[in-house]
C-alpha cells in the first residue's frame, strides 16, 4: 500500500483509536490514543492486510520548546536573538505537533512481505508519562523502551526489565529532555569537570 | 573391622554450581566495549546478560546544539568503520525534509564512496573475527587492503577515517582527477587480498569448526528483534534497503544480495565476503556510468574567467556573463586552478554553500555564504519530521529528524542497526559453549559508536 | 635524589632505559574510533613493531604502557581507573586521541573531559583520530621519556627532544 492508502486503511480500521493522521514528504503518520496502542499494534502485526512484522524504531520527542527556542544571531555572544523561522517554502506544510502533550512516543513499522511503512505517534503527558509496552509483540521493543525510559523518563507498563541502558544507574535525570543541560556531568569518580 | 579396600565407593551425584563469567567491558575482543555477564554450567552458557552504554557520547543531544551541517562530524563517529554511509544517510534525510533533489553525479559519488566504506567495514569485521580465532595473518592482510581503500578516501575527502564529506544538498568537493584509475587499482588489490583470505579461511578446518553451527538465530526471532543487514540475510531473509526501498541511484545498478541458509557465524562470514565482491561490482558500474560534470564557463569566451576579471565584468554591468560563469582563483585558495564542476550539489541557494570562487568573486556568492554560515541563519528547513533509511554495513540505518524551522535540528534520532542485534545476543548465546561467545560476538560486528551513540 | 648520581648509576639508568623503551608491552584500552587508527598503526603499513612496541598484552598485570584509545565516558571511567591501578610499576599512560586528552568535541553529560583528571598521563597524542604518523611520533616521545627516567621512578624535566638514532 502506498502512504495515502495506508492512512485510509488504518483510519477505517480503528476509527476510535486514531486521533489524526497526515502524510508529510511521503511518510504516512497516524496519531493514536494512548489506551489503544497495544490493540492497534497487535492487529497491525498480525492482520494480512498490514503484516507489519518489523518494529524498525521506537523513540520519543520532547515538544516542550518546539518553535520557541531562539538562538543568538551572527555569533554566540551577540545578544541578538533569532527565533526559529523556516526559509524554505513548503507547498504541503506539516500540521505541527499533535497536541499540548509534552512527549510523543514515535513508532516506525515496516512490513517485509508488503514493503510498506507506517509511523505511529502516541502523545503522552508529562505528569502521567506511561505507555503500554510492546515487548509481548516484538522482541526488539525491550531494549528500545529501556532507552526511551533512560533518555526521557517515559515508563512502559508490563515491561520485564525497565532499567537504564545507556547511562549508569546512579545518574539522576533524563538527558534527552529539553530541560536537562547538555554539559551537566554527574561523575561516578573524579572531579566534576 | 577393616575390610580390604578393593574399590572406592561410587560417588553420588556431583554437586555443581554455575559460574558467572564476566566478559568485558575491557576485553581483548576487538569490537568495542561491552559487558556480557555469562552464567556458565561447565562450558555451556546457561544465561547471558548484555550491558551496553559504555561509549554513550550523547550524539542525539549534541545534534540539538549545532546546525544541520554541524551534525556531520558527529555522524562520522557513529559507525566509525563506514563513516561515509552515515554521512550520506543523514544528508539524504535532511534533503528529504527540505524537499530538494541533488544532481545525478552527486548521487553516483555518494554511492561509490558508500560502497567503498562498506567494503572497509566488512574487511574490518572479518579480519577482526579471524584474529580473535587466532588467524592473525588474515587480519594483517585485510587491514592492508583497508589501507588501500583509505588512501582512496583520503584522496577524495582529505581524511582517512572521520571524513565529514557529505553536506546537506551535496558533497564537499568533487572527485579528483585520476580517481577512477586509483580506484580500479585499489579494487584489484582488494580482490587479491580477498582471494588470499578466502583460501586461508573458507575451507580451513579450524575456522569452519568454530564458526559453523555456532551463533544460530532463526528468521522469526531475527525479524521479531528487528535485526537487518548481513545478520538477517544469513538466516535466509533477503531484505536489503538498497533493493526494497531504493535510494540514490541503486535502482539503476545491477547487484545481487547474498543470502545464507543456516543463520550461523559461518554463513555470516560468507555473506560478508560475497557482499564485498558485490560492492566492488557496484563501484565499477558507478565509475563507468558516472555522468560528467560540465564546467561552467564564460559563455562569450568559453573559458573560466579569473576572479578579478569577474569583478570588472560586474562593474561594467555585464551581469549575464558572470551569473553563469565561474572564476578560477589563486592556487592557494580551495578550488585552486581546477575548473569547478558544479554538479556535485543542489543549486538551491538556501541550502548549499557557493564555491569559493563565487564567495570571493561576486556579491551574491558572498551573501549566500553569509546567510548559510552565520549563527541563527543557516539551513532552516520547514517544520516537519522525516524518516529515511539507508543500508548501513550492519543493516538498516535510519535517520528520524524533527525540525521546528530553526537553524538547529530539533531532534535527530539514528536507528542503529547493531543495537537490535545486541538486544538479541542474550538469546543467541544461551546453549553455546563459552568459547563460542567470541566468534558470535565478532560476527555481530558491534560498533560501539553506533550501538551507544 | 640528586640528578648527578655516580658514573656507574647513570650508565645503568641509561641501559635500563634503553631496554625498557625498546620493549614496550602496551595495554590497548580501545573504546572508539581511534581504535581503527590504532589498528592501522599496529598493522603492516605503519608497523609499530619496528619500534619494539608490537606485542599488545591484554592483561594489565603484564603490560607497562596503558594506551587509552578513544572516548572515555563516565560509565567507563571506574573501569579505566581499576585497570590503571592493576598495572605494576613502572607504568606509563598514553592518551591517544583528543577525546582522552581533553574530551574532544563531546562536551556533554556523558564524556570525561580528559582522562588526566583521574590518572596521570605521560604523552598526549591529539587528533581525531590521529594519523598513524602522529601516533609513531608520540611513541618516540614516550620512548625518550622512558629513556630519561631515573631508577627511582623520578622523571626529570624537561624531557629531551627525541632524536632519531639509527
Amino acid at each position: 500500500m502506498n502512504a495515502p492508502a495506508m492512512i485510509q486503511a488504518v483510519s477505517e480500521r480503528f476509527p476510535a483509536a486514531v486521533k489524526t493522521s497526515h502524510m508529510y514528504r511521503g511518510d504516512a503518520t497516524v496519531v493514536l490514543r494512548r489506551e489503544s496502542l497495544l490493540g492497534v499494534a497487535r492487529v497491525l502485526k498480525e492482520d494480512p492486510a498490514f503484516e507489519m512484522n518489523f518494529l524498525m524504531d521506537l523513540t520519543a520527542v520532547d515538544y516542550s520548546c518546539f518553535g520557541k527556542k531562539s538562538s543568538p544571531a551572527f555569533f554566540s555572544s551577540s545578544g541578538v536573538m533569532v527565533s526559529p523561522s523556516p526559509v524554505i517554502p513548503d507547498a504541503d506544510p506539516w500540521p505541527g505537533p499533535t497536541g499540548p502533550e509534552r512527549f510523543v512516543v514515535v513508532y516506525h513499522l515496516y512490513s517485509l512481505p508488503l514493503k510498506h511503512r507506517l509511523r505511529l505517534e502516541v502523545p503522552v503527558e508529562e505528569a502521567d508519562a506511561e505507555v503500554d509496552s510492546l515487548t509481548s509483540i516484538w522482541g526488539g521493543a525491550n531494549w528500545l523502551e529501556r532507552e526511551v525510559w533512560d533518555m526521557f523518563g517515559i515508563r512502559f507498563r508490563a515491561h520485564p526489565n525497565l532499567i537504564r541502558i545507556l547511562m549508569y544507574e546512579e545518574f539522576a535525570g533524563h538527558p534527552l529532555r529539553k530541560d536537562y543541560p547538555v554539559n551537566k556531568r554527574q561523575p561516578l569518580i573524579g572531579p566534576v569537570n | 573391622m577393616d575390610q580390604p579396600q578393593t574399590q572406592k565407593a561410587t560417588p553420588g551425584p556431583i554437586e555443581t554450581r554455575e559460574m558467572l563469567l564476566n566478559v568485558g567491558p575491557a576485553h581483548p575482543a576487538m569490537h568495542g566495549i561491552i559487558r556480557i555477564v555469562t552464567k556458565l554450567d561447565g562450558e555451556q552458557v546457561v544465561d547471558a546478560d548484555v550491558e551496553i552504554g559504555y561509549l554513550h557520547r550523547g550524539f542525539e543531544k549534541m545534534s540539538e546544539t549545532v546546525d544541520y551541517n554541524g551534525v556531520m562530524p558527529y555522524t562520522d563517529r557513529l559507525n566509525y568503520v563506514s563513516p561515509l554511509i552515515n554521512n550520506m544517510g543523514y544528508c539524504m534525510a535532511v534533503e528529504k525534509l527540505l524537499g530538494v533533489a541533488v544532481p545525478e553525479r552527486c548521487h553516483y559519488i555518494r554511492v561509490i564512496l558508500s560502497e567503498i566504506s562498506r567494503i572497509a567495514d566488512h574487511l574490518t569485521c572479518v579480519g577482526a573475527s579471524a584474529m580473535e580465532l587466532g588467524a592473525f595473518t588474515v587480519f594483517l592482510y585485510m587491514i592492508k587492503a583497508r589501507e588501500f581503500l583509505w588512501e582512496l578516501v583520503e584522496m577524495v575527502t582529505g581524511a582517512r577515517l572521520t571524513v565529514s564529506y557529505g553536506r546537506v544538498g551535496g558533497v564537499k568537493g568533487d572527485l579528483p582527477e585520476g580517481f577512477a584509475e586509483r580506484c580500479r587499482n585499489a579494487l584489484r588489490e582488494t580482490r587479491r587480498v580477498l582471494a588470499e583470505s578466502d583460501a586461508l579461511l573458507t575451507r580451513n578446518r579450524i575456522f569452519v569448526d568454530r564458526m559453523s553451527g555456532t551463533g544460530r538465530i532463526t528468521p522469526e526471532n531475527a525479524i521479531s528483534y528487528g535485526i537487518t543487514g548481513p545478520f538477517l540475510r544469513s538466516t535466509g531473509v533477503a531484505y536489503d534497503v538498497r533493493k526494497d526501498c531504493p535510494y540514490a541511484v541503486y535502482d539503476q545498478l545491477q547487484f545481487d544480495v547474498p543470502v545464507g541458509t543456516r543463520g550461523d557465524n559461518y554463513d555470516r562470514y560468507l555473506v560478508r565476503m560475497e557482499e564485498m565482491e558485490q560492492s566492488m561490482g557496484i563501484i565499477e558500474q558507478g565509475l563507468r556510468d558516472l555522468p560528467p560534470g560540465p564546467v561552467a564557463v564564460n559563455p562569450e569566451t568559453g573559458q573560466p574567467i579569473p576572479a578579478a576579471e569577474m569583478v570588472d565584468q560586474g562593474k561594467a554591468g555585464n551581469i549575464a556573463a558572470i551569473a553563469d560563469a565561474c572564476a578560477t582563483t589563486d592556487p592557494t585558495l580551495e578550488g585552486s586552478a581546477k575548473p569547478r564542476q558544479p554538479n556535485i550539489a543542489v543549486g538551491e541557494k538556501r541550502v548549499f554553500l557557493p564555491s569559493k570562487e563565487d564567495t570571493y568573486g561576486n556579491i551574491e556568492g558572498l551573501m549566500q555564504h553569509f546567510k548559510l554560515v552565520m549563527y541563527g541563519h543557516g539551513i532552516r528547513p520547514p517544520k516537519g519530521e522525516v524518516y529515511f533509511p539507508v543500508e548501513g554495513a550492519n543493516g538498516e540505518l535510519g535517520f528520524y529528524i524533527v525540525s521546528d524551522g530553526g537553524s538547529k535540528p530539533y531532534r535527530v534520532r539514528v536507528r542503529p542497526p547493531c543495537f537490535f542485534i545486541m538486544s538479541a545476543l542474550h538469546k543467541i548465546l544461551v546453549g553455546e559453549m563459552a568459547a563460542d561467545v567470541i566468534p558470535t560476538f565478532g560476527s555481530v560486528n558491534m560498533i560501539g559508536g553506533e550501538l551507544d551513540r | 635524589m640528586s640528578d648527578e648520581a655516580g658514573f656507574l648509576t647513570s650508565r645503568l639508568e641509561e641501559a635500563i632505559g634503553w631496554a625498557r623503551k625498546y620493549s614496550i608491552f602496551q595495554y590497548p584500552f580501545v573504546t572508539a574510533c581511534c581504535g581503527m587508527e590504532y589498528m592501522a598503526t599496529a598493522c603492516s603499513h605503519y608497523d609499530v613493531d619496528r619500534f619494539g612496541a608490537g606485542l599488545p598484552r591484554f592483561s594489565p598485570r603484564q603490560a607497562d604502557v596503558l594506551f587509552v584509545v578513544g572516548t572515555i565516558s563516565h560509565k567507563m571511567l571506574p573501569v579505566l581507573k581499576r585497570i590503571y591501578d592493576q598495572m605494576a610499576d613502572p607504568k606509563w599512560v598514553v592518551s591517544f586521541g583528543v577525546c582522552t586528552c581533553t574530551g574532544g568535541f563531546y562536551d556533554n553529560y556523558a564524556t570525561v573531559m580528559g582522562i588526566d583528571t583521574v590518572i596521570p598521563v605521560d604523552v598526549y597524542i591529539p587528533g581525531c583520530p590521529p594519523r598513524p604518523e602522529y601516533v609513531l611520533d608520540g611513541l618516540l616521545k614516550l620512548q625518550a621519556k622512558i629513556q630519561a627516567q631515573h631508577l627511582s621512578g623520578h622523571r626529570s624535566a624537561p624531557e629531551p627532544r627525541p632524536e632519531f638514532r639509527p
